[in-house]
């Protein structure tokens, strides 16, 4: 293969990231599953923040709800990124996994993309 | 007690200092060293003679030994373990009171236990093998600036291995196109560049000029990829004035993460500037150029682990540990025991990894364990499954010697960890489902696909040379 171009471009929003997983496909639903699972798998506490994409490089996204302490069906997460993403279908969505015995964040990820602007 | 009458002369050393009934405190430093003894030198002289020789010990009994308690001071061999795989080498177990040490000095405790002892003549060779720092001790100790958590807070990333690159060459760029090599791999997906660790500030390329321009980069990249990003600026220098001139330049053009040298530049220099990182919010990486002066023999210096301590006592937010897979081969589980070091609370005494004490951090922040040095995208299976989420995953050649470049490069890097840890959440074994999940990536990544042609397929199985101490070697 010749040389290729590599297209991101200060001028372009579409090339901006947005953390793990930003540099593969958008998920597809089973996808979005199995990470949900891997976060109940851990015991950590599922949260959902989402964020108009140009303020994206904030810490602070908008909480959707309180984080769902103790919540471990799988589906129950699932319904709520879903609610989050309709009522917000231009914003990024994430799907975070808190671990309160290491103070971090065990995974966090955009799970719907939001409108480049 | 009636009191010692002065009595000169030679006296055999484990008279004083081997005392197998001893029971350890907990305030105790505990050391044990692989011990080769001179010809016709028993095991518990040579064991007695490095506990006397590296604590209160001198050649020959001294009148002022009766002015202090000295059986409260000296340090003690307390146990003789057989060497697996060796005949004439044996582990002695030392234990040294905690009134030998000065409170949070890592320089001191170093003197004494390996100041001395290492040119004596009595033993043949010795390898200082581990040391147990006991909690008071530990506490008394600054630590790591910022540790694990807190870079991922400020740097934002969360739930994967971190990417980085060393700039190469090495040596010989003008600062503006080495800024132009860390533009390239930062706007390709990578969260860090780094300086190597030899460069300083030489006349081809004066480190103000190479922050500049560096910190260009950093301002670009992220204004493009929307991700937070480092350049890892070497402020390594011959003076201590001079390494505060150069890290605070690197602040005030804003930069997040500086780095240091910690062997070449000192121990206690190194201390000094980790302080001055906690002070000042910067994020301090560091090299460990040097190391294999001391670690690499297996009968004769200090084993890796222990350097591995002292730098989490020194403080710091990331130190090389080797990658086990790369060009620089390390013993798998011997790696695997010193990345807990660096970044667990609490690590159990395990001899299947070379780990010879229970070993307390206390609130002591870990530290992120680099893997760096030969390796590239075929690698990153074996490099998630090794390492985990809480590593800085560094390939130097693997992204600038792309075909298309090191934005390529690196985007080849990031996604074939991204497609690696979104393997592992799901359950997938990747070191066995390694090709199949780079394959699959691949198809999305153009860049991916090339690096795939370009460095060969390696096998995912670890014959290592073995380095702990084994029978079967």
């Amino acid at each position: 293969m010749s040389v290729q171009d590599y297209t991101s471009r200060l001028s372009d929003p579409a090339s901006r990231k947005m953390g793990t997983f930003s540099y593969l496909p958008e998920m597809d639903d089973a996808q979005i599953r199995k990470q949900v699972e891997w976060i109940v798998k851990h015991g950590w506490n599922p949260a959902i923040e989402h964020t108009e994409p140009e303020y994206a490089m904030s810490n602070f996204w908008y909480m959707w709800k309180l984080p769902m302490f103790g919540e471990t069906d799988v589906d129950a997460i699932l319904a709520e990124l879903k609610a989050c993403h309709e009522a917000n279908p231009d914003n990024h969505v994430r799907l975070i996994g808190y671990n309160n015995f290491s103070q971090s964040q065990g995974a966090n990820m955009v799970v719907y993309r939001g409108t480049p602007v | 007690m009636a009191a010692k009458k002065y009595d000169a002369g030679v006296k055999e050393y484990r008279s004083t200092y081997w005392e197998p009934e001893y029971s350890i405190k907990e305030s105790d430093v505990l050391a044990v060293f692989k011990v080769i003894p001179q010809p016709g030198v028993s095991r518990e002289e040579a064991a007695a003679a490095v506990a006397a020789e590296s604590s209160t010990g001198t050649w020959t009994t001294v009148w002022t030994d009766l002015l202090t308690d000295l059986d409260y001071y000296k340090g003690r061999a307390y146990a003789i373990e057989d060497v697996p795989g060796s005949d004439d080498a044996f582990y002695a177990f030392i234990a040294y009171p905690m009134d030998l040490f000065e409170e949070g000095s890592v320089v001191n405790v170093f003197t004494s236990i390996v100041g001395n002892v290492f040119g004596f003549k009595a033993v043949r060779s010795l390898r200082l093998e581990d040391v147990r720092f006991p909690l008071w001790f530990v506490m008394t100790c600054f630590g790591p600036p910022h540790g694990i958590q807190v870079e991922r807070d400020k740097l934002d990333k969360y739930g994967r291995p971190l990417l980085g690159c060393t700039i190469k060459p090495k040596l010989g760029l003008s600062a503006k196109n080495y800024g132009r090599a860390v533009y390239e791999v930062l706007r390709g997906g990578l969260d860090f560049s780094k300086d190597d660790e030899n460069v300083n500030s030489q006349p081809f390329m004066r480190w103000r000029d190479r922050f500049d321009f560096c910190q260009e980069a950093i301002d670009k990249a992220e204004a493009e990829t929307g991700e937070r990003k480092g350049h890892y600026m070497n402020v390594t220098a011959p003076t201590m004035e001079e390494v505060y001139k150069r890290a605070e330049y690197a602040k005030e053009i804003g930069t997040p993460i500086i780095m240091s040298d910690y062997l070449t530049l000192g121990w206690a220099a190194h201390n000094s500037l980790s302080k001055w990182c906690r002070d000042n919010g910067m994020l301090l990486h560091v090299h460990r150029a040097m190391h294999a002066v001391m670690d690499r023999n297996p009968n004769h210096g200090i084993n890796f682990r222990v350097l591995t301590k002292l730098l989490r006592l020194l403080g710091g937010d990331h130190l090389h540990s080797g990658t086990v897979v790369g060009k620089l081969e390390g013993d798998r589980e011997a790696t695997l025991g010193w990345i807990d070091i660096m970044r667990d609370r609490y690590i159990k005494e395990d001899r299947s990894r070379g780990i010879f004490f229970d070993q307390d951090w206390g609130g002591m922040p870990g530290v992120f364990p680099v893997a760096s040095g030969g390796i590239h995208v075929w690698h990153m299976p074996a490099l998630v499954s090794i390492f985990g989420n809480d590593s800085v995953l560094q390939f130097g050649g693997g992204t600038l010697g792309h075909p298309w470049g090191n934005a390529a490069g690196a985007a080849a890097n990031r996604v074939a960890l991204e497609a690696c840890v979104q393997a592992r959440n799901e359950g997938r074994e990747i070191e066995k489902e390694g090709k199949d999940i780079l394959l699959n990536a691949a198809k999305h990544s153009p860049e991916l696909k090339i690096a795939m042609e370009t460095w060969k397929e390696i096998k995912f199985e670890f014959d290592t040379v073995d380095k702990l101490d084994t029978q079967h070697r």
